[in-house]
């Protein structure tokens, strides 16, 4: 069926659908405007973005982020984050340390243009060390930029407590 | 031994009768799980993952030190075997620390495998596990994690057995078996590190290679040691078109499952290194400047032209593959018309009993193969720089070598009017070098080596240069070389403006006016194969991945 034959189909059955209120046109208005200006009335569900801001709850899945505890990361370097990414967006190079955890990553990167928040990282990492912070607000002016070290990606444990809590409680 | 008549989980097999029955169901493609049983090492028995059960036999029986016997009747996977491996897995398990996420062996663990195909899957042990020391240097080359050890005694079976010095013991007894050196010794035996390949877990590990990469982020590709005249076969781990290990690739005519520790940390570095000749260079002024290949080729073409045919002296080398030999050989012959062609020697120290060479070079009998012999009333080697010194020989090209290490030669080298070479690394040779072709390193091209029994074996690329693309010039991949786009910076080491030396030699014979067509390695053996008598009707086919001795090789030995 072409596609001219296929709407003027669909436009014959619609004619013959409508009830002689909907024909009338002006009763279909009047019911419109009663939901809209209802809606006006009600508690606001939007934020006047970027004046306010909005905070999600520990169950959203914003940029993942690296947990230190006193300066030092939980991250041993394993690699399984950047194994299971889907997106292959994780960079680790590992190094020895003389603390009992006996690697740390040297470097560690993720290509937040390559990121697509699945929390894959989050759900392997056996040290909770990745997880997925509420941080939305990704914008870059060059591919460069995009790539977040160390620099960008550590956080404290007392300012992550809420998605680790969340983690926990649904382990 | 005569052959018996066995049956293994209901099929019946013909076997070697002098054969243990691990061995005997491996030659027919059934594997039994092991852990202390290594194919090139006596038994043991002590690990007990092995057990099948025996018709006849009251209990379950260890397949390594189990012989077969006529109508022997083996069952390798019914209940009692599964629930009795289950049950050794978890024993192994109890005290084994939960590492494998900082363990350098995750990913090629036998213990990991095993515990995913043969055991329940979770662990039933809530005590406190024994605690072992860690990150104990047992040797200078080999890092030890007592607790991770699972006891099979590999590692000190492979010193007692194959590099003959006592040097690992176990002391104490029970959970508390613990892995330690004799008082007063190290393990640092020349073979120590393979230890490492053969242990079973993550207890020994490789100094040199310690964190520098997970395993399944790597690349592998066969090739041959370049350390010494055995030529053993190898696998070059790569990431990021850097080499980051070696490691010996099983060849029973040439190294069997091992290789020397000199040639696995020492042979690769060379080709990461910063002093990497990274684009060819003529000296200005003194130093030695980059300039394209073409003016590089220019340059040499009308120096070697200004002289003599009989003044001018050239050098194969014995660190270049029969390939590069063979062109370097053609091209003397054909366009200066010198008969005056040899190369440097390397003999340092003494051939071992297991497999080093006092030869220190990969291809010294492949270069002679190749045609690096003086013709008639030509130089040798030695005459060769006597008759530099004394001003009659003043002109030299020669692949890549540094001869000017060679005591007595770098005094001879300093009279020569054109000087031009082969190099891949500055060395002494380049210093005094007028010009320096970048050549690629043994990592960075394809080609044949001939070892000390004339074995001719292929290497091939595992680090591109600039000239190269991992995936159009069939390279192994990793999966970061596989899905890096643009802009990705990993699977982006640094390239080189580095070419094959038979590339390079073409493309000068080309600037005097010799055509060699060849386009790549495999070409220029496809004629040595016509051409040579030793290599006749051979091909990178019939030389596969064990490689096949040349026509000229001695029958024993
Ligand atoms: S959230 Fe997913 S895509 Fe993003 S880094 Fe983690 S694993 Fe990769
Ligand atoms: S999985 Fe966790 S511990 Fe491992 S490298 Fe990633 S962040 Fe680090
Ligand atoms: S260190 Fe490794 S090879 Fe040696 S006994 Fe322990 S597990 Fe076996
Ligand atoms: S014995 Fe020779 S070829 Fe073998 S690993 Fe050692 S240096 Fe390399
Ligand atoms: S493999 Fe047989 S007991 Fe270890």
């Amino acid at each position: 069926m072409s596609n001219d034959t296929y709407l003027k189909k669909s436009e014959e059955v619609r004619r013959k659908d409508l009830t002689f209120w909907q024909r009338l046109y002006f009763p279909e208005i009047l019911k419109g405007m009663t939901v809209t200006i209802g809606e006006m009335f009600k508690p606001r569900v939007t934020v006047n973005y970027p004046e306010e801001r909005f905070t999600p709850p520990s169950s959203f899945r914003g940029r993942p982020v690296l947990v230190h505890e006193n300066g030092t990361e939980r991250c041993v370097a394993c690699g399984l984050c950047s194994r299971v990414c889907p997106a292959l967006a994780i960079e680790v190079q590992a190094a020895e340390t003389p603390l009992d955890k006996e690697r740390f990553p040297e470097k560690f990167e993720i290509n937040m243009t390559r990121c697509i928040f699945c929390g894959f990282c989050e759900e392997v990492c056996p040290e909770e060390a990745i997880i997925m912070s509420n941080e939305y607000e990704l914008a870059f002016s060059s591919q460069q930029e995009s790539v977040f070290g160390k620099d960008k990606l550590l956080k404290s444990v007392e300012e992550m407590k809420p998605r680790l809590d969340f983690l926990r409680a649904h382990r | 031994m005569p052959n018996v008549t066995i049956t293994i989980d209901g099929q019946p097999y013909q076997v070697d009768g002098s054969k243990t029955i691990i061995e005997a169901a491996r030659a027919h493609g059934i594997s039994i799980p092991h852990f202390c049983w290594h194919e090139k090492l006596s038994p043991a028995g002590n690990c007990r993952i092995c057990l099948v059960e025996v018709e006849k036999m009251p209990k379950l029986a260890i397949a390594c030190m189990t012989q077969v016997t006529d109508g022997m009747v083996v069952n390798t996977k019914n209940e009692r075997v599964i629930n009795a491996r289950e049950a050794v897995m978890e024993f192994i398990l109890i005290n084994h620390p939960l590492d494998c996420p900082i363990c350098d062996e995750a990913g090629e663990c036998k213990l990991q495998d095993y515990a995913y195909k043969y055991s329940q899957g979770f662990s039933r042990f809530v005590e406190d596990k024994v605690h072992k020391p860690k990150r104990v240097e047992v040797g200078p080359r080999v890092m030890l994690d007592a607790e991770r050890c699972i006891m099979c005694s590999r590692c000190v079976r492979f010193c007692d057995e194959v590099a003959g010095e006592h040097q690992l013991q176990f002391v104490q007894r029970g959970d508390r078996v613990q892995l330690t050196t004799f008082p007063g010794k190290e393990l640092d035996n020349p073979y120590s590190m393979n230890v490492v390949d053969i242990c079973p877990v993550g207890a020994l590990t490789n100094k040199d290679f310690r964190f520098r990469s997970r395993v399944w982020e790597m690349s592998f590709t066969d090739s041959v040691c370049s350390g010494c005249a055995r030529g053993c076969n190898i696998e070059i781990g790569v990431r990021n078109n850097e080499i980051l290990r070696l490691t010996p690739r099983k060849n029973d005519d040439v190294n069997s499952v091992w290789m020397c520790d000199h040639g696995r940390v020492e042979t690769f570095k060379h080709v990461n290194a910063e002093d990497r000749i990274k684009a060819p260079k003529v000296r200005k002024e003194g130093t030695l400047a980059p300039v394209g290949w073409d003016e590089a080729f220019a340059k040499v073409a009308s120096e070697l032209r200004s002289f003599n045919a009989s003044q001018v002296a050239v050098l194969g080398s014995a660190f270049a593959t029969n390939e590069d030999n063979y062109l370097m050989a053609r091209f003397a012959r054909e366009v200066i018309g010198t008969r005056n062609i040899d190369f440097a020697r390397h003999q340092h120290g003494q051939d071992d009993a297991v497999l080093i060479r006092a030869d220190k070079t990969p291809n010294a009998a492949g270069a002679e193969a190749a045609g690096v012999k003086p013709g008639d009333s030509g130089l040798s080697f030695d005459q060769i720089i006597a008759a530099v010194k004394e001003g009659k020989i003043k002109a030299l090209y020669c692949l890549e070598d540094d001869i000017a290490a060679i005591p007595g030669v770098r005094e001879a080298l300093e009279k020569l009017e054109f000087f031009a070479v082969h190099a891949t690394n500055h060395n002494a040779t380049t210093e005094l070098a007028d010009v320096v072709f970048a050549a690629s390193a043994f990592a960075e091209k394809s080609g044949t080596w001939t070892n000390f029994r004339h074995r001719v074996q292929r290497i091939r690329p595992a680090v591109a240069t600039l000239e190269q693309d991992r995936t159009m010039d069939d390279f192994a991949m990793s999966r970061w070389d596989k899905f890096a786009a643009h802009n990705d910076k990993w699977g982006k080491g640094p390239r080189r403006d580095a070419r094959p030396s038979w590339k390079i030699v073409a493309g000068l014979a080309g600037a005097m006016g010799t055509k060699y067509k060849f386009s790549s390695a495999d070409e220029v053996f496809g004629e040595m194969s016509h051409k040579l008598e030793p290599f006749r009707s051979l091909s990178y086919l019939k030389v596969g991945t064990k490689g096949t001795p040349l026509h000229t090789a001695p029958v024993t030995a």
